[in-house]
């Protein structure tokens, strides 16, 4: 019972942090390039405002565009909650392991690049077609990764692999967890349209992708779709802080280790935020045909770092 | 139903069978004809699959011999043991709809294509497809195996007028022979001396066969074997034969009669042969990652539907043979609990893809009735004319893809698991080839998810591109039926897995010094690989699935806005939206395109015309980009043009004269005599 709370509270805590999280990325973007910028909570007024507003859907859209807004908030919410943001023991570990979380973005991703082109418009279709170029390239980064991880864990389940880490420090720090890490960050600027795989502050259309596909979508609509890719940001972040340095997940389910948990993972996710932050106010965006180039960087790390964990047995 | 029954079942499934031809070929109406044909295949498909169940339930094989037929091979043997039962329900379990599909899709040929030869032929192919996986002994096998790549031939001449349907035929059919040919040779090289070829015989035979010749037959058989499979380099046929035939055909072809080849692998590398060494494995991984990767690049650069799904099967195919490798390569390093779970997994996505791919087939089937095309460029807007068939093509989509909750992703975590076990051993060849299985597996899927994208994007939504999309019509309810079918049998094998996973372990528990007990693969709904810690449950991830759903549904319903207005596409501020700015299904593809021109290597052509007055006025843009496939350019074409170059000159000996046709055939029996008689003397 008492685990079950545990999963609810970990669920709903992830859903609240999400939008704030995006809030304090903008936020010290603009600190960094000496604007003042608008406050980190500025994208929960934005949801309020946005479930407020009625929808205007296409005349030429389909069923399948009132649809998708439900399965990408679904499905990103589902693999949410099989990360373990706070605890190792948790019910839900076994029900699935960091590949279904992989294949339930997938889900997401499909879902919004088939939204992107039922309206018609010629913005939907770049946009879902340079989605899902990104994706595909993307995919055999995070599953090489994973491979990886598991090699040294032994298990492709999340609570294990932290439980693994946590039990033999030495391990965060061999090169094949160091190579994944590096390997799955990459990955994490692409599938988050972050700099300087995708600009998530434009709205210059022959330069975005994940604007460009959810163009046609307004209202209640858009605020799942934003709500959704924010949760899918967070828990990236997640992913990477609670993976690769583990330290801070509570291992049992006690007030003061889930305090602990807590407040470890605002400093990791705080963290994060910041490294992704300056790496945004340094770089600019590549042009889309470098992005592949990026992407077969993040493989060749995903499979030397498989390659190091084989050697390393 | 009990173990006795087996044998009358049986019968009523040949019996079924061959009446359904019988009927078919009977003077009937046309509308009848139809119903007669596809009730026989259904008939026999459901016998087909009660029997298998039967055999797999009772754990006991059926046996049937008949001496007096083909007596100089040792009789007509059949034997359906658990592998067999196996590949008899994936093709009962999609013959069934296919065969229903059929009487609504073949009602437009009436009057231009014999309608009682296509019938007759499509019982007989079902007929010979059961008949393989029961063969029991080496003359059986070939005779049916024969048959059923003949009966197959006929079914793709249907549409016999086509320039492109002869020569898929002829490919095919040529194809088809050199593999029989290897197979031939791989089962002649196993029968023993003074032994008969019965499958028993066989097993023993090969037992105390020399390791090289082990070597020469499974390399033989996986050639063979991997012709009719679609294995890259041999695949060139099954882009062009399966999407010739009638898309009921088709999805027979691609989604059950591939299968077979990896039935004739298994059964003669797992089954006859045993233990090997741990290249056999090492050699099929490579192979089918290899398959895995060409097949979807080329499938994702593909315009025509059919062909797209065609170029899938062969990357379906490549991720069996991952699992079919990692299979027999930890069965030679001895791991018995991991050699299960791969084989398991192999098996598990065999019938996937026989579902979904066969459901795939069945919805461009109805595409192209609706529209005339399949070319997908000319399609566009059908979801909302063929919303049926625009439903069921979406879940094999996602099926296909890999996508939670459907069934391509449970069989593709299992075989990402299989991979898994590799860390425990230290064999030099494992790594490496781990290491290829496993990024070729995840370059697929992602690849894959985008190619079914591109597929159900372009052809089912936005605007029609032709007028033809646009007076589409949807189905007839028989195709209607056979599509829903396939598409709750997708969900239902994703959903059920905890429940299908220990029946696969159990079919290939016994072979080739496995256990007779499969290790414990699922722990109630969870799926627990041996081994490693891992787990899955793929019906909780559907309920999580379907509560978030439903919980996003409510809380928008109950606390957010309810105002929806329809409106315009945005255009920028240009009014009216036509089907030209609409992204294509060339342009969807010309990222990944230019990403791997290297493999493509595209010729381009661009005719910009402009108006005589000023070159600033362009009055037409005529881009056109061919994609030639790598193998056909640089293996297959100097192969064909050789094997022309002889045939040219062997046509000297071709008077026309049928006096010098009897001399040639007296000369070869007298060689032939000469050559057996020096042979034993």
């Amino acid at each position: 019972m008492e685990s079950w709370a545990i999963e609810v509270a970990q669920a709903a805590l992830v859903l609240g942090l999400a939008p704030g999280l995006v809030g304090v990325v903008r936020w010290l973007k603009a600190r960094l390039q000496s604007r003042r910028g608008a406050p980190p909570w500025q994208p929960y007024y934005e949801l309020r405002k946005l479930f407020g507003k009625e929808v205007v859907v296409s005349r030429n859209a389909s069923w399948l565009f009132r649809l998708a807004p439900y399965v990408v908030f679904a499905s990103t919410a589902a693999a949410a909650c099989l990360v373990p943001a706070l605890a190792v023991e948790r019910p839900l570990d076994g029900v699935g392991d960091l590949l279904v979380v992989v294949y339930l973005l997938l889900l997401a991703t499909v879902f919004l690049a088939l939204a992107g082109l039922d309206p018609g418009s010629a913005f939907g279709g770049m946009g879902s077609s340079r989605e899902m170029t990104v994706a595909a390239l993307a995919e055999p980064t995070v599953a090489l990764a994973i491979f990886a991880l598991a090699l040294s864990a032994g298990s492709t389940n999340l609570g294990q692999i932290v439980a693994r880490t946590l039990g033999d420090p030495a391990a965060a720090l061999s090169p094949g967890h160091l190579l994944a890490f590096a390997a799955l960050f990459i990955v994490m600027l692409a599938e988050s349209g972050r700099l300087p795989v995708d600009n998530p502050g434009t709205h210059l259309e022959l330069t975005m992708i994940h604007e460009a596909m959810v163009l046609e979508y307004s209202g209640r609509y858009l605020a799942l779709i934003e709500w959704a890719a924010a949760l899918k940001l967070l828990l990236f972040f997640a992913l990477l802080g609670n993976l690769f340095v583990p330290w801070g997940v509570a291992v049992a389910a006690e007030p003061g280790a889930l305090a602990l948990a807590l407040a470890s993972l605002v400093v990791k996710l705080a963290v994060i935020a910041i490294v992704v932050a300056l790496l945004e106010t340094r770089v600019a965006k590549l042009r889309l045909f470098r992005v592949p180039e990026l992407l077969s960087v993040s493989f060749v790390l995903a499979l030397l770092a498989v390659t190091s964990s084989f050697l390393a047995r | 139903m009990t173990a006795e029954t087996a044998p009358l079942l049986c019968l009523l499934m040949v019996a079924a069978y061959l009446a359904g031809a019988a009927g078919a070929l009977a003077p009937l109406g046309p509308r009848l004809t139809r119903i007669v044909a596809a009730a026989g295949a259904i008939g026999g498909a459901v016998a087909g699959t009660v029997l298998a169940t039967v055999v797999l339930v009772g754990g006991r094989p059926l046996v049937v011999t008949v001496p007096a037929l083909l007596s100089v091979g040792g009789g007509l043997a059949l034997r359906l043991d658990g592998l067999g039962a196996f590949f008899l329900i994936l093709v009962g379990v999609v013959a069934a709809p296919a065969a229903l599909y059929g009487v609504g899709y073949t009602a437009a040929y009436q009057g231009r294509y014999s309608l009682r030869w296509l019938g007759a032929m499509l019982n007989l192919f079902l007929l010979t497809m059961s008949l393989v996986v029961l063969a029991d002994n080496a003359l059986t096998f070939l005779l049916t195996w024969e048959a059923m790549s003949l009966t197959s031939y006929f079914l793709v001449m249907t549409e016999h007028e086509r320039a492109d349907t002869v020569a898929a035929g002829s490919w095919y059919l040529a194809m088809t022979h050199v593999g029989l040919a290897l197979i031939l040779t791989a089962f002649v090289l196993l029968i023993p001396p003074d032994g008969g070829a019965s499958f028993a015989e066989l097993r023993g035979a090969a037992a105390t066969a020399s390791p090289a010749l082990r070597g020469l037959v499974f390399v033989l058989a996986v050639l063979g074997f991997g012709g009719k499979a679609g294995l890259v380099p041999l695949h060139v046929w099954l882009p062009r034969a399966h999407p010739a035939a009638p898309s009921h055909v088709s999805a027979l072809m691609s989604g059950v009669m591939v299968k077979l080849g990896v039935y004739g692998i298994l059964r003669l590398a797992l089954d006859l042969l045993g233990v090997g060494p741990a290249w056999w494995g090492a050699l099929l991984i490579g192979l089918g990652a290899a398959s895995a990767l060409i097949g979807v690049l080329y499938a994702l650069m593909e315009d025509d539907l059919k062909r797209l799904l065609a170029y899938s099967t062969v990357e379906n195919v490549g991720l069996v043979f991952i699992g079919v490798g990692a299979g027999l390569l930890f069965v030679s390093l001895r791991e018995p609990a991991a050699a299960v779970l791969a084989l398991a997994a192999a098996l598990y996505h065999a019938v996937n893809h026989g579902v979904f791919k066969g459901l795939l087939f069945l919805g461009a089937g109805s595409v192209a009735h609706a529209t005339g095309s399949r070319d997908m460029n000319r399609l566009g807007g059908l979801i909302r004319t063929l919303p049926w068939t625009a439903a069921c093509f979406l879940v094999g989509a996602l099926s296909i893809g890999g996508l939670p909750p459907f069934n391509g992703f449970v069989s593709e975590w299992l075989l990402f698991q299989s991979l898994l076990p590799a860390i425990g051993s230290t064999a030099p060849l494992v790594a490496p080839v781990m290491t290829l299985a496993v990024g070729a597996l995840a370059l697929t899927a992602g690849l894959a998810a985008a190619a079914f994208v591109k597929a159900f994007g372009i052809t089912f939504l936005a605007l029609p591109r032709s007028a033809e999309a646009g007076a589409a019509h949807e189905a007839p309810l028989t195709m209607r039926l056979a599509m829903v079918i396939l598409a709750v049998l997708c969900a239902l094998l994703g959903l059920g897995a905890a429940l299908i996973l220990p029946v696969l372990g159990g079919i290939v528990a016994g072979h080739a010094g496995l256990p007779r007990l499969a290790p414990p693969l699922t722990a109630g709904p969870l799926l627990l690989p041996p081994g490693g810690a891992a787990s899955m449950s793929p019906s909780l991830v559907a309920i999580g699935l379907l509560l978030a759903m439903g919980g996003a549904w409510l809380a928008v319903r109950l606390l957010a806005a309810r105002g929806l207005r329809v409106g315009e596409t945005w255009g920028c501020g240009r009014l009216g939206q036509t089907p030209r700015m609409e992204y294509t299904s060339t342009a969807y593809a010309e990222p990944l395109r230019r990403v791997f021109a290297e493999l493509y290597r595209p010729t381009e052509d661009l005719a910009i015309e402009v108006h005589p007055e000023s070159r600033y006025f362009v009055q037409s843009i005529a881009y056109r980009s061919e994609i030639v496939p790598w193998f056909e350019r640089y293996l297959y074409a100097p192969l064909v043009g050789r094997i022309a170059a002889w045939a040219a000159r062997a046509r000297v000996i071709q008077s026309g004269s049928a006096h010098a046709y009897l001399a040639y055939l007296v000369v070869a029996l007298l060689a032939l005599l000469a050559i057996s008689l020096a042979w034993s003397g």
